[in-house]
């Protein structure tokens, strides 16, 4: 059973999305909340830096791809443009 | 997909929008929406009296299908003006917010509206200071 198989079957969970949304998108700090269908996130990131929103929606969609309305029922995302590298936390 | 030559749901799409200046897709109709998100969507639309056309996705899968293919866009509703798209019920919302969204639709300044915008009762309260 590939990963995404083992994914499907598992309600996604808020802590996932952030880990796999500051993983993908390069200096990107994330807060989401969620009941396991229904997310939003708050994402900002240097990557987002000169983009218009669009594009900066887009790069938070393309970390899950598929799994979007489907595992992943709802997405909400307020993205901003960090100006700077931001410390942890 | 073997045949890419002919696709009359695709090619019919690409013609909605490029012949309605202000387009939505969205679930159900602007008078029964069937998506929070999408009845939020209308409501911005409505409460500033902007005039669009609306395409419910919900009858035929391969709408939402194409759509997204010529967007990419994964999500549902998705507006667009003047051909291009603007966002989905967020970036409609944000750009509401910040008036940007008057300015994208090319209707300068607030509008008399006859009755309050219909929108959602979560959506964040105004904060309005009077500072005179």
């Amino acid at each position: 059973m590939t990963r995404l198989d083992t994914l499907g079957k598992m309600s996604a969970t808020p802590e996932e999305l952030k880990e796999r949304i500051e993983a993908g998108i390069p200096g990107a700090v994330a807060s989401v909340t969620g009941d396991g269908h229904h997310f939003n996130a708050v994402v900002s990131a240097r990557a987002f830096q000169g983009l218009p929103r669009i594009a900066q929606h887009r790069l938070v969609y393309d970390v899950f791809g598929a799994e979007l309305g489907d595992r992943i029922h709802a997405l909400s995302i307020q993205t901003k443009a960090s100006a700077t590298e931001t410390e942890a936390q | 997909m073997s045949d890419t030559t002919t696709n009359p749901m695709r090619d019919a799409i690409q013609e909605a929008i490029s012949e309605n200046p202000v387009i939505l897709f969205m679930k159900g109709s602007p008078e029964a929406p069937a998506c929070g998100f999408s009845a939020r969507t209308v409501a911005i639309l409505e409460s500033l009296g902007a005039r669009f056309a609306a395409v419910d996705i919900l009858p035929d899968p391969r709408i939402r299908q194409e759509l997204s293919t010529i967007s990419n866009w994964p999500t549902i509703p998705q507006l667009f003006v003047g051909g291009e798209l603007v966002g989905g019920c967020d970036i409609v919302n944000e750009m509401y917010q910040s008036g940007e969204l008057q300015e994208t639709l090319g209707l300068e300044g607030p509008v008399e509206a006859d009755q309050p915008p219909a929108v959602s009762a979560d959506s964040a309260p105004l904060t309005i200071e009077n500072r005179l």
